[in-house]
């Protein structure tokens, strides 16, 4: 089976094949340490066992005993990881298979960097098919010199090197459904990625044409058949904007605008508009499609937010975190991810008691600004009942708000800008669940 | 090593690293490379395909409600439902009043704010398995249909490049711009 279609995945994503009820620990083990193969080996041996000793009785796994597999061109992780796939949103389904998300399984991974193959995507026309050679990045409008960029020349130009995540506005959707969804964390929060861009600066390119005065707005237009585009404020161009061409150190990927995109450091992920093709120097916004009718933010009175660019402070609990299942009491790490669009995250807290009490986590990658932060607290499960809670604050002060003070501020249909503080309820049973507080 | 001897030695140390640093931090004097090339107006123009509220850029062309049923029968209501009542696609129609009551419909007639936004959304993206591929003429007529159902031009009104900026959207004014950012 392919990997990228497997849409189907049980809540721990272990393989369909595997009983229920069988799981519990060895999953969640082997998901916290991220080494399956290791994990199950140790049992094996302190277990006394000597799987396929040889005639002196040594130890050694039957791998241990035959030459290993060839080189390949282009690694791919363990077969054991297989199930470890992005969740996937359709709302149009068949009718248009690549319009809607892939959300990243944020339940299964570590650190603070997103594996290309698994960074979330969002496409509202499906992934184009482009070949560098004839891609041409047209730069026009108010400028001196209206200009085109072939990829050859681009790929010439001095380039910047930071790492940045990429939020889509509508990520935490899932979050604000009426009822709690009982969905793996990445299902719902899992619209967020974070990797190591390389590309030009947009300022540089901005120069180069001649930017005029009365430019105060750039429209970005992709080569995707949506032509999927947004109208950029030229501050945001002229700080700290990337025309960006390799991923983690490799060319983008299709799925995330190759051959170019832009990079907004911070901003509403499809304001990074892939497959970059035009970009146009103008006096106002040009109000598209996707900065009218879709991410913009709806007031209970009836007018509407628009042009909110930055994400907020975010933190959600990776693990443990809804669906999972802790087997028995005792020692837990509780690891999650945090950000903000406005700079770097100052402080993560974290509470097991529905927000009673606050401890702060320790915290790694925080001396990056608009980059994923890793947090971990260690937790003594006793075994009663209780709710895990993370609260990010950024360098500006902010603090992410309560789910009830968020949605209040919306209309009842708000989708967009979901940055309020998730709980996952564990059970005396050790179950996780999806909770609002 | 008595004292006296190692504060020289330490000093030269400092005076290095100084050295070092200056040189490491001296970028070279090499302009950024200038690789773009110029292009015609022409050319431009076949590029470019936004149209913002002002209507700048509307080709040439018109259409009417009428010519734009055809339209719609033929490229658009396979998704967007019998007079866009939207499903499977969504609903290009109603709404309008609803957006400060509990249930918001958010159509193309409640919503958005300009009637340029549909001829760049319709040109650019729509129908999704083809765009790129109405006339002008075809775009206008099918603009002028979803405005036409939607109540806000009539049925027999033409759709130019002079008159659809004219077009005054029912939620022309419900936009508050977050831009600059407001304090939070």
């Amino acid at each position: 089976m392919d990997r990228n279609d497997r849409t189907k995945r049980t809540p721990m994503g272990r393989s369909v094949s595997e009983p229920r009820g069988t799981i519990g620990r060895r999953t969640f083990l082997a998901r916290s340490a991220g080494i399956a193969g290791a994990a199950v080996a140790g049992v094996a041996a302190s277990a006394g066992l000597a799987p396929g000793a040889n005639a002196q009785g040594l130890a050694g796994q039957p791998w241990e005993r035959v030459y290993g597999a060839a080189f390949t061109g282009y690694g791919q992780p363990s077969r054991f990881e297989l199930p470890v796939v992005r969740h996937l949103l359709r709302p149009y389904g068949d009718l248009a298979p690549g319009s809607g998300a892939a959300l990243t399984p944020i339940e299964s991974l570590e650190g603070i960097i997103t594996p290309s193959s698994l960074h979330n995507i969002r496409n509202h026309s499906g992934t184009p098919d482009i070949d560098p050679k004839q891609h041409q990045l047209l730069l026009h409008g108010l400028v001196a010199r209206p200009l085109t960029f072939s990829m050859e020349s681009l790929w010439r130009y001095p380039m910047t090197t930071r790492t940045y995540f990429i939020e889509c506005s509508g990520n935490s959707l899932r979050a604000l459904l009426p009822k709690p969804v009982q969905l793996p964390a990445g299902a719902i929060h899992g619209n967020i990625s974070c990797s190591e861009w390389t590309g030009v600066p947009l300022r540089m390119l901005l120069e180069e044409a001649g930017l005029q005065p009365q430019a105060k707005w750039l429209l970005a237009e992709g080569a995707d058949s949506a032509h999927m585009s947004r109208s950029i404020p030229v501050e945001k161009a002229l700080d700290d904007a990337l025309v960006a061409l390799y991923q983690n150190g490799e060319r983008l990927r299709p799925e995330q605008g190759y051959p170019v995109r832009l990079l907004l450091p911070g901003w509403e992920g499809n304001t990074s508009v892939k497959w970059l093709r035009r970009l146009k120097a103008t006096e106002g916004p040009t109000h598209t499609k996707d900065e009218t009718s879709k991410y913009t933010d709806p007031l209970p009175d009836g007018r509407a937010l628009q042009f909110t660019f930055e994400m907020g402070v975010k933190s959600v609990i990776a693990r443990p975190s809804s669906t999972m299942t802790l087997p028995r009491p005792g020692f837990y790490e509780i690891s999650g991810i945090a950000w903000s669009g406005a700079g770097r995250i100052r402080r993560v807290e974290v509470s097991t008691n529905g927000g009673a009490t606050w401890v702060d986590a320790a915290l790694t990658g925080e001396e990056r600004a608009k980059c994923l932060v890793r947090f971990r607290l260690p937790w003594e499960w006793t075994g009663q009942a209780a709710v895990l809670q993370s609260r990010a604050t950024d360098e500006k002060g902010r603090v992410q708000p309560p789910r009830k003070e968020l949605i209040a501020q919306f209309a009842p249909d708000m989708r967009f800008h979901n940055n309020s503080i998730v709980s996952w309820a564990v059970g005396a049973d050790g179950s996780v669940k999806n909770v609002y507080i | 090593m008595s004292t006296s001897k190692r504060i020289p030695v330490a000093g030269l140390v400092v005076v290095a690293a100084a050295t070092l640093a200056a040189c490491a931090v001296q970028p070279p004097a090499v302009k950024p490379p200038a690789l773009g090339t110029a292009v015609s107006a022409e050319e431009v123009a076949r590029w470019d395909i936004s149209i913002p509220p002002s209507g700048a850029g509307l080709p040439k062309g018109s259409g009417t409600a009428r010519l734009g049923l055809q339209v719609y029968e033929q490229k658009c209501l396979a998704c967007h439902g019998a007079k866009g009542a939207g499903k499977p696609a969504d609903a290009l129609v109603g709404g309008i009043g609803s957006l400060a009551t509990a249930k918001p419909v958010r159509t193309v007639g409640s919503y958005w704010p300009y009637a340029t936004t549909l001829f760049d959304y319709v040109r650019r993206a729509m129908p999704i398995a083809n765009p790129l591929s109405l006339t002008n003429d075809e775009v206008y007529a099918v603009s002028a249909y979803i405005l036409y159902v939607n109540g806000i031009v009539a049925e027999d009104a033409t759709m130019t490049a002079t008159t659809l900026p004219q077009v005054k959207m029912p939620n022309r004014d419900g936009f508050i711009s977050d831009w600059p950012a407001r304090k939070r």
